[in-house]
């Protein structure tokens, strides 16, 4: 690779990359992101490239593995360039077929296109499909085109453009200002606006500052920041060399958790390649400013998604949090100013200065600007990754883009926010979703993770399992955090297994009450979210658990008994085959029944039995 | 794999014997010999100049270190929000069942370490469980089963 030397070199480069994809007749782009990869799409790109080779023809065309296209229920995804013709649920065994109708020839191959079920109509773009339809795709365009490791590749789509037009004249100030203009408030969940963050990280004492990622992704069912960091790498990289660029910093960091290794494999290698281009390194594209950057890995601490505790295992401390009295900015890392940002927020960034902060700021609502990345998961028919302008329904999300709940069940609520987060019951689904009217909600942004609930989930047991997660991860470092959440768990457990009284309940509500206002990070303030949002909407599941014994959505074991239906029972003798713990009593051809001392809730012979005679009462 | 201070030395000389190295030489010695061994604290305590008990603090905070042996095989099964809203305690239900380990705990015979991850990003897949770098997507309490089998079957070939 040939170093730049300045902004002429890297105009140079584009024209000779487009110029060299002249001869290329069409592009395959396979999906190399978590969905699709667990799915087996890691083997399509080697069996494209074969048949093509096969055929003597590899050379006319590109095969490119990318990042996330987002549509993760559809997965392993393929799709066609230049037409963009979108095939879904792609095996190997359908690669030939693919290769000779779609790719070679100038045909369709009619089953693995996308079929509207409303309609029954196929849809052949992937535009045109309503999950990506209903879509303003800005941040997360450039994920499912790009060659997730080829540098040229995002250098042929305008990259490296936003750092050149700074460093052709742009002073840090000004960068600073068309950051303020736009509106962009921190996309890892406090969501404070980080052109004011910058210009006091630009105006802190020091001659030494840094800039750092937080792709320490925490939150359980949030997953948008592998997916930017996989995808784009450079994208990222880009945003942070310009913000560099703003404060005056010289060294940064980004800081991947080791759960994401395809993550931490691609920022490197994306590093590497930037440095070989001159783009990173002493003085970047000939000018007089100088940055190095580097991946360090997290330990799996959920806590180190928190900036001081980041910043102190940076250091080789202990992730425990510090109070901030003093902001980061003013001292951070190694007690120098040092400015850290979201993934998804420094992704934005190379947009806003190419685009202007005038343009993100038209996007979105009035103190929420621009599009945020969800990951909708859980009991939604269309699980992926979504981005939509700020403001957008919550209706919208769930039916027109998710497809609703799959199964015909009812739409319970929506989590959003993380562990520190809330529920959003089905009441609100016309919320507009952004910073204010979640926080308004009793929920938060968090760093968008979105878990849709059905009937069938019990929003008490959801509040167990979001404190057995926060007593885990709690650092222990203050009391109200380590010893208030485990109360509450303890509390909620109970009521989960049918010993609670009505004092738990008041006990829960005055630990909600006071933790907030005693615990000494951000995330030990918010613990009692998931606890205070569903005693909030959902009082009624609490009051069937504590004083009716009741779990209304069939969840808690220990309030369930399981009971067979004397008339569909035809005395088979499967189930008390198959129960492991011998509780299924009765004589062969005879009606059975369950031992409800010796059984142990654990469904075998539900499903098992094939009359559909054993119910939960 | 047999303990070896050259090569510990190695991966500290990799990243630099300084604090900042830390988090990373540790991570990489976790990787090799799949736990800590405690020589290995001890001399990247003399080599980075740090108290010994900063080091082991920081084994001890961190979830994926660990301080004991692990199985050769280590499954994680994800427990985060979609996996949980999704089923993934039935799969957990079934490993201790079938393996008898609860989760963190490993094998006698060291063939196998059962763990939680609280999220792998694989959230559309839910429910899932990652063994190695082969991440298997929508587990049921049967198909683990299947996959358990599969795995003890390699582990007999192997020895």
């Amino acid at each position: 690779m040939k170093r730049l030397n300045n902004i002429q070199d890297l105009d140079a480069l584009r024209q000779q990359i487009l110029e060299q994809r002249k001869s290329i007749r069409k592009r395959i782009r396979i999906c190399g992101g978590p969905g699709c990869h667990s799915g087996g799409g890691d083997r399509l790109i080697e069996a494209f490239q074969g048949v093509l080779e096969e055929k003597k023809v590899a050379h006319e065309y590109m095969v490119t593995q990318t990042g996330c296209h987002g549509f993760c229920a559809r997965g392993p995804i393929v799709v066609i360039e230049p037409e963009n013709i979108f095939y879904g649920r792609v095996g190997l065994d359908r690669v030939p077929e693919i290769c000779e109708r779609s790719v070679i020839g100038d045909g369709l191959v009619e089953d693995l296109l996308f079929v509207n079920e409303e309609t029954g109509e196929r849809i052949t773009r992937e535009r045109d499909i309503p999950f990506y339809a209903h879509q303003e795709r800005i941040i997360f365009n450039d994920t499912g085109l790009n060659w997730s490791t080829e540098i040229d590749d995002y250098i042929s789509r305008g990259g490296y453009s936003a750092l050149a037009k700074i460093l052709s004249g742009m002073k840090p100030e000004e960068v600073i200002e068309e950051v303020k203009i736009s509106g962009l408030r921190g996309r890892g969940g406090g969501g404070f606006p980080s052109g004011v963050k910058w210009e006091s990280c630009r105006k802190a004492h020091g001659d030494i500052k840094y800039v750092i990622c937080n792709a320490d992704e925490g939150d359980p069912g949030a997953y948008m920041d592998r997916a930017l960091l996989e995808g784009t790498p450079h994208q990222v990289i880009e945003g942070m060399i310009i913000g560099a660029y703003a404060i005056g910093a010289r060294e940064g960091y980004l800081y991947c958790r080791y759960e994401y290794p395809l993550a931490v494999k691609h920022a490197n290698r994306a590093l590497e390649q930037a440095r070989e281009y001159g783009l990173l390194g002493e003085n970047i594209l000939g000018t007089d400013f100088s940055l190095d950057m580097f991946v360090n890995r997290g330990a799996g601490a959920f806590i180190c998604g928190e900036s001081t505790a980041l910043m102190a295992s940076l250091e080789g401390k202990l992730g425990e949090p510090r109070g901030k009295h003093i902001h980061t900015v003013e001292k951070g890392l190694w007690n120098r100013p040092s400015n850290l940002n979201n993934v998804e927020s420094w992704a934005s960034i190379p947009l806003i200065i190419n685009n202007g902060g005038e343009w993100f700021a038209s996007i979105g609502t009035e103190r929420s600007k621009g599009t945020k990345i969800f990951s909708v998961v859980g009991k939604i028919n269309n699980t992926g990754l979504v981005e939509v302008s700020m403001g957008t329904p919550l209706r919208k999300i769930v039916y027109d883009i998710g497809g609703g709940i799959p199964g015909g069940k009812r739409f319970k609520a929506v989590q959003t926010g993380g562990p520190s987060g809330g529920c959003v019951p089905e009441s609100l689904i016309d919320l507009a979703v952004d910073f204010e009217q979640l926080k308004k909600a009793g929920s938060m942004m968090g760093s968008g993770g979105m878990i849709v609930m059905d009937e069938d989930t019990c929003m008490v047991d959801v509040a167990r399992y979001f404190l057995n997660f926060l007593v885990q991860e709690s650092c222990g470092k203050c009391v109200p955090c380590r010893v208030g959440v485990k109360r509450m768990h303890e509390i909620v457990s109970r009521m989960c297994e049918g010993k609670a009284d009505a004092s738990d309940l008041e006990q829960l509500q005055t630990l909600c009450n006071t933790i907030p206002e005693a615990a000494l990070c951000g995330l030990g303030k918010s613990s009692p979210n998931p606890v205070a949002s569903t005693l909030r909407y959902f009082r009624d599941e609490y009051d069937a658990h504590v004083f009716e014994k009741r779990c209304p959505a069939k969840v808690c074991k220990p309030l369930l008994t399981y009971e067979i239906d004397t008339d569909k029972c035809t005395g088979c003798g499967l189930c008390r085959i198959k129960c492991p713990e011998g509780a299924v009593i009765g004589a062969k051809k005879e009606c059975h029944c369950i031992d409800e001392e010796l059984c142990v809730r654990c469904g075998i012979c539900i499903e098992n039995c094939k009359f559909g005679a054993i119910y939960i009462e | 794999m047999e303990f070896s201070l050259q090569d510990v030395d190695a991966i500290i000389d990799q990243w630099g014997p300084t604090p900042a190295s830390l988090l990373q030489i540790m991570l990489d010695i976790n990787h090799r010999y799949n736990y800590l061994p405690k020589e290995s604290i001890d001399r990247v305590a003399k080599r980075l100049r740090m108290p010994v008990s900063q080091v082991f603090g920081v084994a001890n905070f961190f979830k994926v270190f660990s301080l004991t042996p692990r199985g050769r095989v280590i499954m994680h099964v994800c427990t985060g929000t979609a996996c949980h809203v999704k089923g993934g305690s039935k799969i957990i239900e079934r490993l201790v069942q079938e393996v008898n380990l609860k989760p963190g705990e490993t094998t006698e015979d060291l063939f196998m370490t059962l763990e939680t991850v609280n999220c792998v990003g694989a959230c559309a897949s839910a429910p899932v469980v990652v063994v190695g770098d082969t991440t298997y997507s929508e587990v049921t309490p049967n198909k683990v089963s299947a996959l358990l089998k599969g795995l003890k079957e390699q582990e007999a070939q192997r020895s």
